[in-house]
């Protein structure tokens, strides 16, 4: 029966078996919108999911004030277009004692900035749910992350306290205060997304197509100048070089990679030829080892 | 770039090369074997030779394999999956880790199981996706308990296929001795469980042998390796019922021309025009559209996740069933028979409740009996009380509203339930359904009519009549709807009668509803005769014109209407 079914048909209703689910059982629900590609592809989901009617919750941006102006206007043209409720957050206390990502080390600025700033929002709102477009796939330690992932009254995870998962039967049962943490995507993998992006027409940021962009190398890394706010090292003269990202964040902590590639086949060829995994970009990665696991228990995502 | 026809990519024509990608099926299946029978070599390995690692991770695994000097240099491919190794120091709960990998006919999800305490609990999460499950064998060690025990989860779970992987060939000398042995003495046992099909593949994790490529080094081996094998075993999910089954999820209305029923098709097939019963209520209606986002339907089949709307204004929700008209119809009981996989350290005991999650309904349940427990190492059943932390027993349990449920062995999605705590909220049983509860009316009923003392069970109430009295009809009237209301709140069937209606009274006792008589204007007298039919029912009660909804409902309970 299911032979005819591929693989990303099968994928497709599995994330809409969740968030539907997710619809159902939690009063105040939200959607982590990243402006990524895995967010563009969550909110397609969304919207097959509850077609014909509107999405039965709003979308949420943690906005650090750092990332790349593309990714601004693409969130503020995307949410008008499509009539989507969208709140923008900001933790306003560290950006007035300066903290920004040139002086406090990614490891501190992400804490405070996406983090703490994610954990503000879910209280202020009182979200009993968000969704967020993390794949297991990703890396290691994202391999064994459930589906539905508890926070305590204080947002953190307790790794001790996660619940088994079988077949499609989530618990979504949670006292007051608590919330969880809804992944869609967890089965998708980074090749998943780029076709069903292709096949679907999803619209995503120019900065995932190549364009001449001006560029620094700092730390063996390509970092874009965005805006006036870019410190220049002594020496470093920005440069016009034919570049694209393949994962998008605060510019001056995520690496370009040269590429010639403005079409989406022509980024998914790349994909499979390249020999670097996508996290690479991202410097908040190589911090510290087991990063990823510290920024999940203070609830990051 | 091994798992990927790279000539065709670098030739330029990736639309030809996505079109073939977006064919692809997928299958997901579970990995088990016993710490050391080289689970990690040989899932490192397929992700490796199926290319989902990259440089960056390959130059780390280098340094790593140099490091640990076990494997004498080459590289040890378990370091690839081997992120639970400080967790389970941290004392992390990890029931599975899923790994992902494709080739060009399918796309792969493994569900890793790892640890050996949780081994049921963790076994059965990973098995309750599962389209088949890879059970590692130790080629020094032969057919262990342990093999056992995966080999009988896996059944129970409902797992069809099976690869037993004799691993480790190269330490005995590559002998076709030793595999024949081992086949020997797992096939009577595995006949016992009912499996689908069983491959058995020589290999060496470590060598490489049987895994992607083929071995030269055992050309007495006539069977595919590992890799080929699990990209053509036919794995068509027997366990789908040809009938429909589609639980409600979610009801869409967007304006008031329009009203959705969203859910995923747990079984079956569903097109326009088809005749449809929902379920527990019993009405049935058609299938007016099948809708999704990109454009109506003339057939949707399980698991698809789609929009149902109906040709009638009929009262479905969330926790409901659709199901097809014709045969196979689902059962309807509130009492139910389990197996049922104990997850958490208080042990299940009888007269326990909990609240059971089965497709979109939550409802409150209670153990009524334990009949078993199994001994997952030779099958056999023994007597028990409770079932404790990792068993796996026959349970009844009584739900607080019936429950439209298939034998687990024949719909994976219909049949399957989790139990979870009131108070902690923990996930802390999983079930799987083979049929009503012993005590269920109508379990045994072969071909004999359905009895009054069953309705009354399934109503979970006695037929009564309540005559309203008083001169002032409005009152009367008013008084009866606000009673009708609170009964039916409460969970019962009760429904008024006024006029000519008033004559249905006598079919309305033998349906087994509490039926509430608007007697008639000016009708004062207290005599239940005022009501044609009410002298033969059973439980006749006339409350006093200025009598609260509260008093009648404490007068029916002590007439015994209500039962719990
Ligand atoms: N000789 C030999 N050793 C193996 C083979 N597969 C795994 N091993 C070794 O057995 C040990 C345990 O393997 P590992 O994959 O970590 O087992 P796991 O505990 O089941 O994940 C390691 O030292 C491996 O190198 C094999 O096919 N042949």
């Amino acid at each position: 029966m299911s032979a005819s079914l591929t693989h990303l048909k099968a994928l497709e209703a599995e994330s809409i078996h969740i968030l539907r689910e997710v619809a159902a059982e939690f009063e105040n629900p939200v959607m982590l919108y990243s402006i990524g590609k895995d967010s563009a592809v969550m909110v397609r989901l969304a919207q097959k999911a509850f077609h014909p009617s509107k999405l039965p919750f709003p979308l949420l941006h943690i906005d650090t004030t750092w990332k790349f102006r593309d990714m601004i206007a693409f969130r503020d043209e995307f949410a008008r277009a499509n009539g989507f409720e969208l709140l923008v957050h900001t933790n306003r206390a560290p950006e007035a004692q300066g903290v920004n990502p040139f002086d406090h080390g990614s490891q501190r600025y992400t804490t405070v900035m996406k983090t703490h700033a994610l954990v503000q929002a879910i209280a202020k709102w009182g979200f009993d749910a968000a969704f967020g477009g993390a794949r297991r796939d990703e890396e290691k330690s994202r391999a064994k992350e459930r589906v539905y992932s508890f926070r305590d009254r204080a947002s953190q995870w307790d790794p001790k306290n996660q619940r088994p998962e079988l077949w499609n039967l989530y618990n979504g049962r949670i006292h007051k205060g608590e919330s969880i943490r809804v992944f869609p995507l967890s089965n998708w993998t980074e090749l998943d997304v780029w076709q069903y992006i292709h096949l679907e027409k999803i619209p995503i940021v120019p900065l995932y197509f190549a364009a001449r962009r001006p560029v620094v190398m700092r730390d063996g890394a390509l970092i874009m100048v965005d805006d006036e706010r870019m410190r220049l090292l002594p020496g470093e003269v920005p440069e016009q070089r034919v570049v694209r990202f393949r994962t998008l964040g605060c510019y001056p902590l995520t690496g370009a990679i040269e590429s010639t590639a403005t079409t989406l086949p022509e980024i998914i060829r790349e994909m499979l030829l390249t020999r670097h995994s996508e996290r690479q970009g991202r410097m908040i990665d190589h911090d510290e080892k087991g990063s990823m696991e510290t920024k999940k228990r203070e609830g990051y995502f | 770039m091994r798992g990927v026809p790279e000539k065709q990519l670098l030739d330029g024509d990736v639309e030809a090369y996505l079109a073939l990608q977006q064919k692809k099926e997928l299958l997901r299946f579970l990995t088990c074997g016993s710490v050391d029978d080289g689970k990690s070599t040989l899932i490192g390995r397929l992700l490796h030779d199926s290319n989902v690692v990259h440089d960056d991770q390959l130059d780390a695994l280098r340094r790593d394999s140099a490091k640990r000097s076990s494997a004498g240099g080459a590289i040890d491919y378990s370091l690839l999956v081997d992120g639970l190794v400080s967790e389970r120091e941290q004392g992390i709960t990890i029931d599975v880790a899923y790994r992902y990998f494709a080739t060009d006919r399918r796309k792969f999800i493994i569900a890793d199981t790892p640890g050996h305490e949780q081994y049921t609990r963790n076994m059965a999460t990973g098995a309750s996706t599962a389209d088949l499950a890879v059970i590692l064998v130790d080629a020094r060690l032969g057919v262990l308990p342990q093999t056992r025990r995966h080999s009988t989860i896996a059944a129970l779970l409902g797992i069809r296929h099976v690869i037993v992987a004799v691993n480790k060939m190269d330490l005995r000398g590559y002998e076709r001795s030793v595999f024949e042995a081992i086949r020997q003495e797992y096939q009577p046992f595995a006949e016992k469980l009912g499996f689908a099909s069983i491959q058995y593949i020589p290999m060496s994790a470590l060598q490489g042998d049987n895994v992607v490529a083929g071995s030269e080094r055992m050309p007495w081996y006539e069977g595919p390796p590992l890799l080929a094998y699990l990209e053509t075993v036919p794995f068509a999910r027997s366990r789908d019922l040809e009938a429909l089954r589609f639980p409600v999820q979610y009801v869409l209305r967007p304006d008031l021309g329009f009203r959705g029923f969203a859910g995923t098709i747990a079984s079956g097939v569903v097109r326009p025009g088809a005749t449809v019963v929902c379920l527990p209520s019993g009405r049935s209606t058609k299938v007016a559209r099948v809708v999704t986002y990109d454009g109506d339907l003339a057939e949707a089949a399980a698991p698809l996740a789609v929009t149902l709307t109906l040709a009638d204004e009929v009262d479905v929700g969330r926790g409901d069933t659709i199901v097809g008209a014709g045969e196979g119809r689902p059962r309807v009981a509130r009492s139910i028979e389990a197996d049922v996989v104990w997850m958490n350290e208080a042990p299940l005991r009888v007269g326990a409740s909990y609240l059971l999650k089965h497709g979109t309904r939550m409802v409150s349940a209670e153990v009524s009996e334990i009949h078993d427990r199994v001994d997952v190492t030779t099958l056999e059943r023994h007597p028990a009380r409770s079932l404790g932390l990792n068993d796996i027993g026959r349970v009844s349990l009584t739900a607080a509203r019936p429950l439209v449920f298939d034998a687990y062995a024949a719909c994976h999605a219909t049949g399957a339930f989790i139990l979870v705590d009131r108070m902690t909220n923990g996930t802390d049983g999983a079930g799987m359904i083979r049929g009503p509860g012993a005590h269920e009316p109508g379990a045994s009923a072969t071909g004999e009519g359905v009895t009054a003392e069953e309705r009354a069970k399934r109503l979970g109430q006695n037929a009564a009549v309540v005559v309203m009295t008083g001169p002032d009809h409005v009152r009367q009237e008013e008084l009866a709807r606000a009673l009708e209301r609170r009964l039916w709140d409460d969970g019962h069937t009760a429904h008024v009668l006024e006029g000519r209606d008033v004559a249905a009274l006598g079919v309305c006792q033998r349906l087994g509803l509490i039926s509430i008589v608007v007697a008639g204007v000016g009708q004062a007298s207290a005599d239940p005769s005022a009501a044609p039919g009410a002298r033969d029912a059973e439980r006749v009660v006339v409350p006093s014109p200025d009598a609260s909804i509260e008093a009648i409902v404490e007068e029916l309970r002590a007439r015994g209407v209500f039962r719990s």
